[in-house]
């Protein structure tokens, strides 16, 4: 916090020792005992339901140039040797702890993997996993997730708390399929969407920012709102004129040349639609404006510290303005992903939610844009696992296979993330004196 | 709305529970005695504002509207009229939906609408309350749906599969009911306690899992799904575990109203009488300083939560046992556990800010139908001016620019 407002830094050079805003915080025994229950679990699981038979990983697709063979695996042999691996992982967890050391993020990612690996293998017995095809769709699943989880961040690091997320998403939707309706395009649809989203976010910027309401009242109730608003719009006005209003033109997916043709990565990431690619680029461009440029500094110093933000000569609530109108375009971009890519028409309250699981995802990430990006491909990979199991049948009740990846999000957010701080002035409306 | 006034009670129980120290004032509370001495009015035209701009909506989207539009140049009156006959029709319908139906001639089916938005009402004031309580103790509950699906599912497995007398059944359909959703929410409560795992992410995802629970329990026979059948539905009640109607079979309004007012009786008595909700707005106010006041702020959090899952809880009983006894579905929750964070907010989370709330809202769905039935109009107009209330009415100052209001005082 006060490494932030050093008024220093707020000069020419972008100051790299601001770094994540991140807590330091004692070594906690949590990651351990998480990681350890986690194991205990798996192996229990396969030890109380044995299975025989092998389970097939295909990691490619009939269309793509390179071909992999089908990975054809043992079942029992293949989870009980990712358990171990678990294990293993669990064990250099548990000695860093007793070195008074933090478990690194990787180590949890390479035991997310394993894990996750381990128990598919085991639930998919007999019959054939489709791991470009999961992954693949994960990702494309968890577009407006990121966007949103993205817009999030911004709004939050300015000291705007956005729950209008999913209002910023569902406006964006509209507009995306209302506009590449009328003009047989997607991408004055696309633009659309980004104008719809900051339109949200004015509204939010008015009453949170300029009439000192709370935020959080603000963000709810604007949700609502756009929901009714779009809902009314599409009973009265788009169901009716459908084939004017409401049939929008999609993009199609574009293979980037030579990455696109890499085996494995290269259909998961390489071939998706041009949202896809501008995502890539909004997250990227997010994390260095918001920790390498000065524009960043001043938008994470407003959240942290007005008042000493201000007394520096920082204009807060210009500042915040700005912040959350990029802020919604983003999460407005992320709507798009519904009518300009899944499906060629708007629908009421089509984004089901998924606004207050991207706010999860910011939480998750700590508030932090690469994290919380990470956390919506997790959201995405579960939403995408219901079909892939619909389709490959598994001997475990679907419903439990679908909850999974909400459960292990709580064991997540109680084990490992643990106290999640906000920018210190998350929600605080700010009144120049 | 009477925060000035608890305000002004909390210093008797923060003698036992502080060691005498006067809780501070707080910056809440100037800002709220201003939004409470004198800004009825504003609220007032708050709700005019709100009703002008669904107005507006309707009336843009009306076709006879935008027929005399093409020529409103050459014949204004036929616009205006057009205008006049889409918004005083839907209003009509909405107030002869939700309040008094004049259309028609005996008196019990002329006020039955009243009762309509009374049944509507007590799911809304009980899931308020239970959200509204959360608020006050800095608990942003958005496990509204989960709480209501899993106590729902309970006390529709009751009320399915035993045998014994009302007296019996009904009471302990309701109490597992409340039960399990007290428990589900207080999970949320624990790991925040234990962990600093963030409410809302968790009430999120515990809805998820509440959700494919009861999916897996309704797909499962022998749990709750009607043998014989595809779909997942339960069975409908047992006709001892229904909450009885409270006026009679000609209307629909059943027992669960009653609960809901015992509920809010309850809620005020726990936030404004009890050593309990002194510590509970204590810590809502500033955990640290509840803390070093010596409240054990975890447990005041997880105690919250537990009472708040079985307010919710509650609402999801008074659907399953009330207003749809024939069987348990995936939906039996009808988005009120996000309805309720909105009567709460417009509620101000007070007991009786959000008995009103709740009656408005409720007023509003049982109009809502009717308005769509006789007019045409989509529900979801509803939802557009519900908003906008609780918009205006928590930025006062808006209004009065929009008016040109002089400002309350110069700061």
């Amino acid at each position: 916090m006060s490494a932030l407002t050093d008024p220093t830094s707020t000069g020419a050079s972008p100051a790299p020792a601001a770094t994540t805003g991140e807590v330091v915080t004692l070594v906690s025994r949590k990651t351990p005992v998480v990681l350890g229950v986690l194991t205990v679990g798996l192996a229990l699981i396969l030890l109380l339901q044995p299975e025989s038979g092998d389970t097939t990983l295909r990691l490619a697709r009939e269309t793509d140039i390179f071909q992999l063979p089908d990975l054809t695996l043992p079942t029992m042999p293949t989870a009980w040797a990712l358990t171990v691996v678990c294990a293993l992982l669990t064990g250099e967890s548990v000695r860093r702890y007793l070195a008074k050391k933090r478990t690194p993020m990787w180590l949890v990612s390479i035991f997310a993997v394993a894990w996750m690996t381990g128990f598919l293998v085991w639930a998919a017995v007999g019959e054939t996993l489709p791991v470009v095809g999961l992954l693949a769709g994960s990702l494309a699943l968890a577009v407006p997730l990121v966007f949103g989880a993205l817009g999030g961040v911004l709004g939050e690091r300015a000291g705007v708390v956005n729950i209008a997320i999913d209002g910023q998403l569902l406006f964006g939707a509209f507009a995306a399929a209302v506009v590449s309706s009328m003009t047989g395009s997607p991408w004055p649809g696309l633009l659309a969407a980004a104008v719809a989203g900051a339109l949200v976010a004015l509204v939010l910027g008015l009453f949170a920012i300029s009439y000192f309401v709370d935020q959080i009242i603000v963000g709810v109730v604007l949700n609502v709102l756009v929901i009714g608003i779009t809902s009314f719009m599409f009973s009265q006005v788009l169901a009716p004129n459908a084939a004017d209003l409401n049939t929008s033109a999609r993009f199609k997916v574009v293979p980037i040349p030579v990455l696109g043709d890499i085996p494995l990565i290269g259909p998961i990431l390489f071939r998706q639609t041009p949202v896809v690619y501008l995502l890539y680029i909004a997250v990227a461009v997010v994390t260095f404006a918001l920790y390498r440029t000065r524009w960043g500094l001043r938008v994470r110093a407003v959240g942290e510290h007005p008042m000493a933000a201000d007394t520096v000569g920082i204009k807060v609530n210009r500042t915040r303005y700005r912040t959350i109108l990029i802020a919604g375009a983003v999460a407005g971009l992320g709507g798009a992903f519904y009518t300009l890519v899944s499906v060629p028409q708007f629908n009421r309250e089509m984004t089901g939610g998924a606004g207050y699981i991207a706010l999860a995802a910011v939480i998750f990430g700590k508030w932090d844009p690469i994290r919380a990006t990470l956390a919506a491909l997790l959201f995405g990979f579960a939403s995408n696992l219901q079909g892939v199991l619909s389709v490959i049948g598994s001997n475990v009740p679907s419903q439990f296979m679908l909850m999974l990846p909400y459960v292990v999000t709580i064991f997540a957010v109680a084990g490992l993330v643990g106290r999640s701080r906000p920018p210190a002035a998350d929600g605080v409306p700010y009144r120049p004196q | 709305m009477n925060d000035a006034v608890t305000n002004e009670q909390a210093p008797a129980p923060a003698e036992k529970e502080s060691g005498g120290q006067p809780p501070e004032p707080g910056k809440g509370h100037s800002l709220m005695r201003q939004i409470v001495a004198g800004d009825a009015f504003a609220g007032v035209l708050a709700v005019v504002l709100a009703v002008l701009v669904g107005s507006v909506m309707v009336a843009a989207t009306d076709d006879t509207v935008r027929e005399t539009a093409g020529y409103v140049f050459a014949r204004p009156s036929d616009f205006f009229s057009a205008v006049w006959d889409a918004v005083w029709g839907a209003y009509t319908a909405l107030f002869r939906g939700a309040v008094y139906n004049n259309l028609v001639s005996d008196f019990a089916t002329q006020i039955r609408p009243l009762t309509e938005t009374l049944k509507f009402a007590a799911p809304l004031i009980l899931a308020g309350l239970g959200v509204g309580l959360g608020f006050r103790a800095g608990l942003f509950n958005i496990g509204g749906r989960g709480q209501m699906l899993l106590a729902g599912a309970a006390a529709g497995y009751v009320g399915i599969n035993f045998d014994l007398p009302i007296a019996i059944h009904l009471p302990l359909a309701i109490l597992v009911g409340t039960v399990v959703g007290a428990f589900w929410a207080a999970i949320a409560g624990v790991l925040k306690a234990r962990t600093g795992a963030h409410e809302v992410i968790v009430t999120i995802m515990l809805n998820y899992v509440a959700y494919y629970l009861l999916f897996y329990a309704l797909s499962k026979e022998g749990l709750l799904q009607a043998p014989g059948s595809a779909n997942p539905k339960s069975l409908p009640m047992k006709e001892s575990a229904v909450l009885p109607d409270i006026l009679g079979d000609r209307f629909n309004l059943h027992l669960g109203f009653l609960i809901a007012l015992v509920a809010v009786a309850f809620a005020w008595w726990l936030l404004n009488r009890s050593a309990l909700g002194y510590r509970i707005r204590a810590v809502g106010e500033n955990p640290s300083a509840a803390r070093s006041a010596g409240i054990d702020v975890g447990r005041t959090w997880i105690t919250v939560m537990l009472i708040a899952g079985a307010l919710v809880g509650l609402a999801g009983v008074n659907q399953v046992l009330g207003t749809v006894p024939d069987g348990v579905t995936l939906d039996l929750d009808a988005g009120i556990g996000f309805d309720a964070i909105t009567v709460a907010l417009l509620g101000r989370s007070r007991p009786l800010g959000i008995l009103a709330a709740g009656l408005l809202f409720g007023a509003f769905k049982a109009g809502g139908f009717s308005m769509q039935a006789a007019e045409g109009i989509p529900v979801d107009i509803v939802l557009v001016v519900q908003s906008l209330i609780v918009l205006f009415i928590a930025a006062p100052p808006l209004v009065r620019a929009i008016f040109r209001l002089p400002a309350k005082e110069a700061k």
